[in-house]
């Protein structure tokens, strides 16, 4: 029967009280836990994803949306470019350009994204084969790792695409020739993960085939100018075939390295922005825009979490305040059974402690499960794997200020209990 | 005015005094002081201590009991001066060598009845002994309510526990305040009875503060204030 064990069947013969204390403890630490992780993870893959990418030219439109969707695969094309008008940036003997990645985007499979590109957008990611091998062929994928592990396809498996970045039966290609799957990725954490990678030319052929059925004007801009354009080009599935080979056809976007940090290269955005039909937008700029963006929600929902933090601290030591008064023989009695001052102090200081470690616990409980819980429905949005198992160093730091709330909530009810004038309170009992 | 009566004033000469007081005075207000006559009460003797509502006999019995502190005069309990130990000590002291039982009892709600008496034996710092516990609650004809919660015990029974956990240390000096003034006839005997037994039982010695007459005619030795 010591002090702590005194203290827990204290708070358990008041359940009412102390429900009410835990939950608001648990609520405010859930929330403060739930941004930290939310956030931490957000904030890792946004940045895993940046993949020291200088610049995305693409159609004009929003520059938000044209990174969103070409670098985290989470927003809807601005629209298309012809590969006359980037064909500058294509070109290997730019000056300015390290690395330059085409994208074309248009197609799902069950949701997941077919992107036109070359093997270059691995090495952006650091991304590997596990599996089988890189595409080569038009009509052969690679898998990122959570499209394979998600939809259970394995090398060798056939799957026709459909038609806009939607799931939707009726706008399936399928009466050209399926994509084969020729490989799987390693998983790399980043993006690309959740991409199912092919060549361009891929994308032009599911269109060039396919433009009989009626799904036009259904999705999306990409499937725009095809109808016209019949190109049977000998070469068109040869991914060594340089895109600057076919200047009609269009891409969505292209993602650039630069050389060096010069400043040309900082001035380039500029010139493509006003010299040209062009948009070209900074990944770093729109993200800490996003960041700016997202930030005020969050500050209000801090603040709100702070709030029911401080309103549980207040509960506690109403609770243990106003429980002094009917236990005040009681504690009487204690000292007079040889418990001395010190004692009387812990043993409220102690309740106070257990119900902020406790509240602690749930509220812990309550942002991981939710975490994860939530993890399935954003997925699909945002191409992001969150999980509800990572601890943060600063859910420690959260430990210890749910301790110091309920020390301090506890510290006036306990000097109070310490100062009990025995005599007199056993004298009126 | 204050008188002491020694019924049998030779034994008490004759023991070790286990409860003395000297020219022992108390002020709650620093005007009006409570003058109390010396008590020596012997190893084992049963006392009684009688005085009207208002007389000081509750001050006097929280001053044995080092509830509160003398300025004028002293208490010795068991051969210890109580004034010499600090606020830590004497709670310490008390838990272990004082048993006292009040008028109405109270315990610690949350507790059922053993764990109560545990609690009295680990806040003493004494080791716990849960058969004890079971023989005397068994003794004082409480031993089914070992796991009930107290408050749904009668006032006899409750009185009864009381004692319980006063004498469950062992200790050198029992004292009582008005431990059957809320209790009918038969129960105020039985208690009463247990009380003696029991102090008996761990040759304690027993004061009891009363202005219940009905306890007059059982003890021998009486102290009037």
């Amino acid at each position: 029967m010591n002090l702590l064990n005194l203290s827990w069947k204290n708070l358990t013969s008041k359940p009412l009280a102390m429900t009410l204390s835990l939950v608001l403890f648990a609520l405010g630490v859930g929330l403060i836990s739930l941004l930290l992780l939310l956030n931490k993870q957000l904030q890792e893959k946004f940045d895993k994803n940046l993949a020291s990418i200088d610049l995305v030219v693409g159609a004009k439109g929003s520059p938000l949306q044209l990174i969103l969707n070409s670098m985290y695969h989470i927003d809807a094309p601005t629209g298309n470019v012809s590969i006359n008008e980037v064909k500058a940036f294509l070109n290997p003997r730019h000056p300015l350009i390290k690395t330059a990645v085409p994208l074309s985007m248009g197609d799902s499979y069950k949701t997941y994204r077919i992107v036109g590109t070359n093997h270059t957008i691995l090495t952006l990611y650091n991304a590997k084969i596990a599996d089988g091998k890189l595409w080569e062929k038009t009509f052969e994928v690679t898998l990122g790792a959570s499209v394979a592990a998600e939809l259970k396809l394995k090398k060798g498996d056939k799957f026709f695409s459909s038609h806009g970045l939607v799931m939707d039966e009726n706008l399936e290609h399928n009466d050209g020739e399926p994509f084969v799957v020729v490989g799987i990725l390693q998983p790399s954490g980043a993006v690309i993960d959740q991409l199912i990678l092919t060549n361009t030319q891929s994308v032009w052929a599911v269109h060039e085939h396919g433009e009989v059925d009626s799904t036009q004007s259904a999705v999306g801009t990409e499937q725009s100018d095809s109808t016209e354009e019949h190109h049977e080009h000998e070469d068109l599935g040869d991914v060594n075939t340089p895109l600057l080979n076919f200047p009609d056809e269009n891409i969505t976007s292209v993602m650039l390295q630069f050389k060096g940090r010069n400043y040309q290269a900082l001035n380039m955005q500029r010139s493509i922005n006003e010299n040209t039909d062009l948009q070209a937008a900074t990944p770093a700029i729109e993200i800490n825009r996003l960041y700016s963006m997202m930030g005020v929600g969050e500050e209000a929902l801090r603040a709100l979490a702070l709030v029911i933090v401080f309103v549980s601290g207040l509960s506690v030591f109403i609770s243990l305040y106003s429980s002094l008064k009917e236990r005040r023989y009681e504690l009487a009695l204690m000292r007079v059974m040889g418990s001395s001052r010190g004692n009387l102090f812990v043993l409220i200081v102690l309740e106070g402690l257990l119900l902020a470690v406790l509240g602690y616990i749930i509220g812990i409980a309550i942002s991981h499960i939710s975490t994860e819980v939530l993890a399935g429905f954003m997925k699909q949005s945002y191409r992001y794997s969150f999980t509800g198992f990572e601890f943060l160093k600063e859910e420690i730091y959260l430990l210890f200020a749910a301790m110091g709330i309920g020390f301090v909530a506890a510290v006036i009810p306990a000097i109070q209990a310490m100062r009990t004038d025995i005599s007199t309170t056993l004298a009126e009992g | 005015m204050l008188q002491i009566v020694f019924s049998n004033s030779r034994s008490a000469y004759l023991c070790n005094y286990m409860l003395q007081t000297s020219h022992l005075q108390f002020s709650y207000d620093g005007k009006n002081q409570l003058h109390f006559p010396d008590i020596n009460c012997g190893k084992g003797e049963h006392w009684l201590l009688l005085g009207q509502s208002g007389s000081g006999k509750t001050t006097l019995l929280h001053l044995l009991g080092g509830l509160l502190t003398a300025k004028i005069g002293s208490v010795n309990v068991a051969g210890t001066d109580l004034k010499s130990l600090s606020t830590a000590a004497l709670d310490k002291y008390r838990g272990k060598h004082i048993g006292i039982i009040f008028q109405k009892s109270h315990f610690v709600k949350s507790l059922t009845v053993e764990e109560n008496l545990m609690l009295a034996q680990q806040l003493a710092g004494v080791k716990i002994n849960r058969t004890r516990i079971t023989a005397l609650l068994n003794h004082l004809h409480v031993g089914d309510k070992l796991k009930s919660k107290p408050d749904r015990l009668s006032q006899g029974e409750q009185q009864r526990v009381a004692i319980a956990r006063a004498i469950v240390n062992q200790p050198d000096v029992i004292l009582a305040d008005e431990p059957t003034s809320a209790l009918d006839d038969a129960n105020c005997n039985e208690v009463i009875e247990l009380l003696e037994r029991e102090a008996k039982a761990v040759g304690a010695t027993l004061l009891v503060v009363t202005h219940d007459g009905r306890l007059k005619e059982r003890f021998e030795k009486r102290i009037h204030l």
